[in-house]
């Protein structure tokens, strides 16, 4: 195995992320739009890669309440895949979908509710990945939690802790009414990481 | 002042001044004080073992190097290694997949218990597992450990 680490990937790597952000995000766009039934806006995905101290930071405090979606990946590549909004932006989705129905609270409705829209927007990152790599790429049955930004992200940075100090993450603002600020993190293994920059023939 | 520990990070506290460390997850919050100069030290554990992983030189984010070297400043600040107790929270699963990655939390718990016991420091007190996130305060005047989480009664150990 090659000593491939987050700090000395090529920006070339990044590019073929944030295109695949990109993809992502439209795809995620496309679906909400119909699922919602509304009008869904978005921006230009950003890529970053953060020291583990920072990440925080970005999401608006360490003890900022958010929703996390957590699943595991099998296929061609292994890993893992969270997806992170803010708990005020989660709870607007969910009542966009379920309408009067649902209450102020994360019950088992607005749960499973906010499960069903993360796995559209999960979906649609990993159909655009798959589609780019060509690889197979089968997502487990998501797990939610609804916790401090720091302690959902200490799973990813955990992960990401044993290659390293940074992790990394795919921005993406879409927008209905409010912004959707939301927070895309990968965490393939090392191995999985080499095979999609193969497939992708940005490395040999 | 409040002085703050990040992810995979440690650092010393004198009375009066507080020591925090924010959202833990599995992650795990040690505290190790001296009760008599009533200097503390804390370390924000991320993982078990620094010997099974090659990218290991932040040795604040193991258990094993992290206490190491949180003793280490401890003694160098005029602690003594007999008089030091210890006091831990965090180390939850905050999804509940059955993968070993999931239950990280509880090898961080275990990894810093033996590590204590190898060093001959008593634990106080702890409050680990479950499935929710931690914020802490540590006090080294009195010796609390606060502790806070979403929708739970704010508690001290």
């Amino acid at each position: 195995m090659s000593d491939l680490t987050l700090e000395n990937m090529s920006t070339t790597y990044y590019d073929v992320l944030k295109e695949l952000g990109n993809i992502g995000a439209g795809n995620a766009v496309t679906a909400l739009a119909s699922m919602l039934q509304c009008r869904v806006d978005m921006k230009v995905p950003q890529v970053k890669v953060l020291d583990f101290k920072d990440v925080g930071t970005l999401l608006g405090g360490e003890e900022q309440e958010m929703a996390g979606v957590y699943l595991a990946v099998e296929g061609d590549i292994t890993g893992s895949i969270l997806f992170l909004v803010k708990k005020e932006v989660a709870m607007h989705l969910v009542k966009k979908l379920m309408g009067s129905m649902a209450s102020d609270e994360f019950g088992e409705m607005e749960r499973s509710a906010l499960k069903e829209i993360s796995n559209i927007i999960t979906g649609s990152y990993l159909n655009a990945l798959a589609s780019l790599t060509n690889l197979k790429i089968y997502p487990s049955v998501p797990d939610l939690t609804v916790d401090m930004a720091g302690a959902i992200l200490s799973v990813p940075a955990i992960e990401f802790g044993i290659l390293g100090d940074k992790i990394l993450l795919i921005q993406s603002q879409i927008s209905d009414e409010i912004e959707i600020d939301g927070f895309f993190i990968m965490i393939p293994d090392m191995e999985s990481y080499e095979k999609i920059l193969h497939s992708l023939g940005v490395m040999p | 002042m409040e002085i703050k520990v990040g992810m995979a990070d440690l650092n010393i506290c004198e009375s009066p001044d507080t020591i925090t460390t924010l959202g833990l997850g599995s992650c795990v919050g040690v505290v190790l004080w001296d009760p008599v100069v009533k200097i503390c030290g804390m370390a924000h554990i991320m993982l078990p073992d620094s010997t099974a992983i090659s990218n290991n030189q932040n040795a604040a984010k193991f258990a094993d190097t992290g206490l190491e070297e949180l003793l280490k400043k401890l003694l160098a600040k005029g602690a003594k290694k007999e008089r030091l107790v210890a006091k831990i929270a965090g180390g939850a699963q905050m999804f509940s997949g059955k993968s070993p990655m999931m239950r990280v939390g509880d090898r961080n718990v275990e990894a810093v218990k033996k590590k204590l016991e190898e060093f001959g420091i008593p634990l106080k007190a702890e409050d680990t597992g479950e499935n929710y996130g931690r914020t802490v305060v540590f006090y080294p005047q009195t010796g609390e450990y606060f502790i806070r989480a979403i929708g739970k009664e704010p508690k001290s150990i």
